[in-house]
């Protein structure tokens, strides 16, 4: 499994390949997988797993002990965060709470240029996320959804070549999570980017991701598509979450 | 029931009530006493002197100055002292000890130290009066090292305290976002612990306004050049009682103005 062979799809966005062992306090994490653009994959495990580890590694966040991360050609685990073009959703989102909507979805602009040139460049940006209507509004004057709506408006304005989404439904409540989670979708889909989405729900790996793996104490259990999972759970938390999912 | 609710309901003992009772007598009755002797009658010619405004116009200025000397050196500082949580244990906590010390030791030992540094004898002092004919001691410049050496902490701590309690991943989620180190540090980090850096410089700016032992020590008492407002108001106390309790009064006013900006926020023992 060589993701460097079909380093472009169709649509000239790179693949991802990772292959790496990091620790978190006591955790050794290892994990290898590859993403083809347009095919999200879900990390999925219990909590202290390393799902969020192993995202942050990606994203340049956290050091690797080991390892190798690429994307499409560019090899980039020895890059710092700001050159590695990785969009995050955090986990509660984690937007500038002292910058608006509108200076939140123009940040990565206004990093390379004038205030005023980023702002002219995040207003398509706040149409696509039907944020034009709260651009002047503070982070903290935002409901759940208005907020993941942001975060992903200012990770993708900033035209990244991998996306990241770290338990993205988990901010939400819960009478939203259904028609947030089929909008994330579309916006992913939209996006056509290698795409990791780290979840413990099989519901968001189920909409947004084509593939799963699963991940526990640290190391890989199983992957493969959820109806594979479904026909051969490898471990009992496998048979666990997937029937409390169904229940 | 609420926790709040609990604890209005909690009910103190008598003995812990009564003692309480004397320790605010003990911290409001001076400031009453001061309050309640003041020559009101001539406060204003009494503040008016040339010497009250020579006074006046020296502690302002060098507390100002202190205090954006502690603003450029301090934010930089505490950013230190919050990043070294990562740290070793003992370069941490030789760190931290290096920014406490002053808010521990007694101002004058400070000043004697500042002369053991800067003095004509002094470890750099004597290469500075050699090279360049530089001499730090007794002058103004000597009352604003003075203060920023013992105002610096109150900056430093107040700007770590907003740093520790402001949500670090901002500053990932820049990164990923393309901004380099400065630019983190410019853009996110900065602005959001702004209001500690306000509370901070003006936790310093009172301290700076207050030193004594430090500047006397350091800087002397020459008139118009190093004798502000508090070494004045002690040297009233023994020819003119008046004018020294017209210049506490004024030193009062000013710290009162500062507590009512600072209200709750930041003051010792705040949780926030």
């Amino acid at each position: 499994m060589t993701g460097r062979d079909q380093a472009a799809d169709a649509a000239g966005r790179p693949g991802l390949v990772v292959d790496v062992s990091l620790s978190y306090g006591a955790t050794r994490i290892a994990a290898a997988f590859d993403v083809r653009p347009g095919h999200p994959l879900a990390i999925i495990g219990p909590n202290g797993a390393g799902k969020s580890s192993i995202i942050a590694a990606v994203a340049g966040l956290v050091p690797l002990d080991a390892g190798e991360v690429s994307i499409g050609s560019r090899r980039v685990d020895a890059l710092p965060p700001e050159r590695r073009r990785v969009g995050v959703v955090f986990q509660d989102y984690v937007l500038f709470p002292h910058l608006s909507v509108r200076d939140n979805v123009a940040f990565a602009a206004r990093m390379r240029g004038s205030r005023a040139a980023a702002r002219a460049a995040a207003e398509p940006w706040l149409e696509r996320y039907d944020l034009v209507g709260l651009a002047d509004r503070l982070p903290s004057e935002l409901s759940g959804g208005q907020r993941q709506r942001a975060a992903l408006a200012r990770a993708l304005a900033a035209d990244p070549d991998v996306l990241l989404l770290d338990e993205p439904m988990s901010a939400l409540d819960v009478e939203v999570r259904d028609e947030m989670r089929a909008e994330l979708a579309t916006h992913v889909r939209e996006f056509g980017g290698a795409t990791v989405l780290v979840t413990h729900s099989p519901a968001d790996a189920a909409t947004l991701a084509d593939s799963v793996l699963v991940l526990e104490g640290g190391a890989v259990t199983q992957r493969g598509t959820l109806a594979e999972l479904r026909a051969a759970p490898a471990t009992p938390y496998v048979r666990r979450m997937l029937a409390a999912s169904d229940a | 029931m609420t926790r709040a609710a609990v604890r209005s309901a909690g009910r103190l003992a008598w003995p812990v009530v009564a003692i309480a009772v004397v320790a605010i007598a003990v911290l409001v009755l001076p400031l009453v006493a001061l309050v309640a002797r003041a020559p009101w009658a001539e406060l204003p010619e009494l503040l008016a002197s040339s010497a009250v405004l020579e006074a006046l116009v020296l502690s302002f200025g060098t507390a100002i100055l202190a205090t954006l000397l502690c603003l450029v050196l301090g934010i930089p500082l505490a950013a230190l002292v919050a990043h070294a949580e990562a740290w070793p244990t003992l370069p941490r906590r030789l760190l931290r000890a290096a920014v406490t010390v002053p808010l521990v030791l007694p101002p004058v030992v400070g000043g004697i130290a500042l002369l053991m540094l800067l003095g004509r004898r002094g470890l750099i002092g004597e290469w500075l009066d050699r090279a360049f004919g530089i001499t730090v001691p007794f002058t103004t410049g000597a009352v604003v090292l003075a203060q920023v050496f013992v105002a610096l902490p109150f900056l430093v701590f107040a700007v770590e305290g907003a740093l520790r309690s402001s949500d670090r991943r901002t500053e990932a989620a820049a990164a990923t976002l393309g901004a380099s180190r400065w630019q983190v540090f410019r853009h996110v980090t900065l602005p959001i612990v702004a209001p500690g850096v306000a509370a901070g410089g003006v936790l310093c700016f009172t301290r700076a306004l207050g030193e004594f032992g430090a500047t006397i020590t350091f800087a002397g008492s020459l008139p118009g050049t190093t004798r502000t407002l508090p070494i004045a108001s002690y040297l009233a106390m023994q020819t003119d009682p008046d004018e020294a309790v017209a210049l506490a009064l004024l030193l009062l006013a000013v710290s009162i103005a500062v507590l009512l900006t600072l209200r709750d926020r930041w003051l010792p023992g705040a949780t926030a």
